[in-house]
């Protein structure tokens, strides 16, 4: 039977209308953290070029992870990091057919919302430690 | 077969396994990577450079990289095709999806060719 009113499109104003399941908010910052990732390349690969350049270059970026703003760089990027690595392994697991119940899926959306919010903490941690 | 002349195989069965095998590959080396720097205790500039000067690190790092861009072509590409549509961008959706997505191809070029500079240029 075709049914026209299907909805094919979600509006950004329709997002906040309908509440979101834990899986969804699981996915959707799974994405955006990637997005993040892809510009955080560009700072991944001038850390490399300037550690691997000289003592003096290494040094350098040691002092400038160490200032407020690269602090909150590296924590940000990290953290993308951890949540995109725990979310990954989510999707991996989905291969084997682990978790792809709708009780299987919330379970594993609340633990890596979890295990990655340990992480990011942890992170935190690193970076002020450093 | 709908074939996607923009996507990384034009294939989405092919996207889909490419994107697995490098995901693979990326966590082997955050975890390598993340493991030396944690276990190194009080990093230096020679034990960094040592760590990085070995061929198999070498041959790993430029792995690791060229995983990054396919799968983050596969990734922002997705990202792409999902929201500029014409449902949301109107009739110039297509041609802001293609600006976009020459824009992720070039700046991940540039990642490619600035990393294997960094490998092996200094």
């Amino acid at each position: 039977m075709k049914n026209d009113h299907r909805p094919i499109n979600v509006n950004p104003s329709d997002l906040f209308a309908f509440a979101w399941p834990i899986s969804a908010l699981a996915s959707i910052t799974h994405r955006i953290a990637g997005v993040v990732l892809f510009a955080g390349i560009a700072f991944g690969l001038y850390a490399l070029d300037v550690s691997l350049s000289s003592a003096e270059g290494f040094e350098a970026l040691l002092m400038k992870i160490k200032s407020p703003l690269g602090m909150f760089v590296t924590w940000g990027l990290l953290s993308a990091l951890a949540y995109h690595f725990v979310a990954g392994i989510k999707h991996l697991l989905l291969d084997l057919e682990v978790g792809d119940t709708l009780e299987g899926s919330k379970f594993a959306a609340r633990t890596t919302l979890l295990v990655s919010a340990v992480l990011i903490f942890l992170a935190g941690l690193w970076v002020i430690q450093g | 077969m709908v074939t996607q002349v923009t996507s990384f195989s034009r294939n989405g069965l092919s996207d889909f396994i490419v994107q697995r095998v490098s995901a693979y590959v990326l966590a082997a080396y955050t975890v390598v990577v993340l493991a030396f720097i944690l276990t190194a205790g009080g990093m230096t500039f020679d034990i960094w450079r040592d760590f990085f000067d070995q061929t198999w690190m070498q041959v790993f790092t430029l792995l690791a990289l060229l995983s990054t861009c396919a799968h983050a072509w596969i990734g922002m590409w997705t990202i792409g095709t999902d929201y500029i549509r014409e449902h949301y961008f109107g009739n110039n959706a297509n041609a802001i999806r293609l600006v976009y997505q020459v824009g992720c191809v070039l700046m991940l070029a540039c990642y490619m060719i600035w990393g294997i500079q960094i490998l092996w240029g200094n």
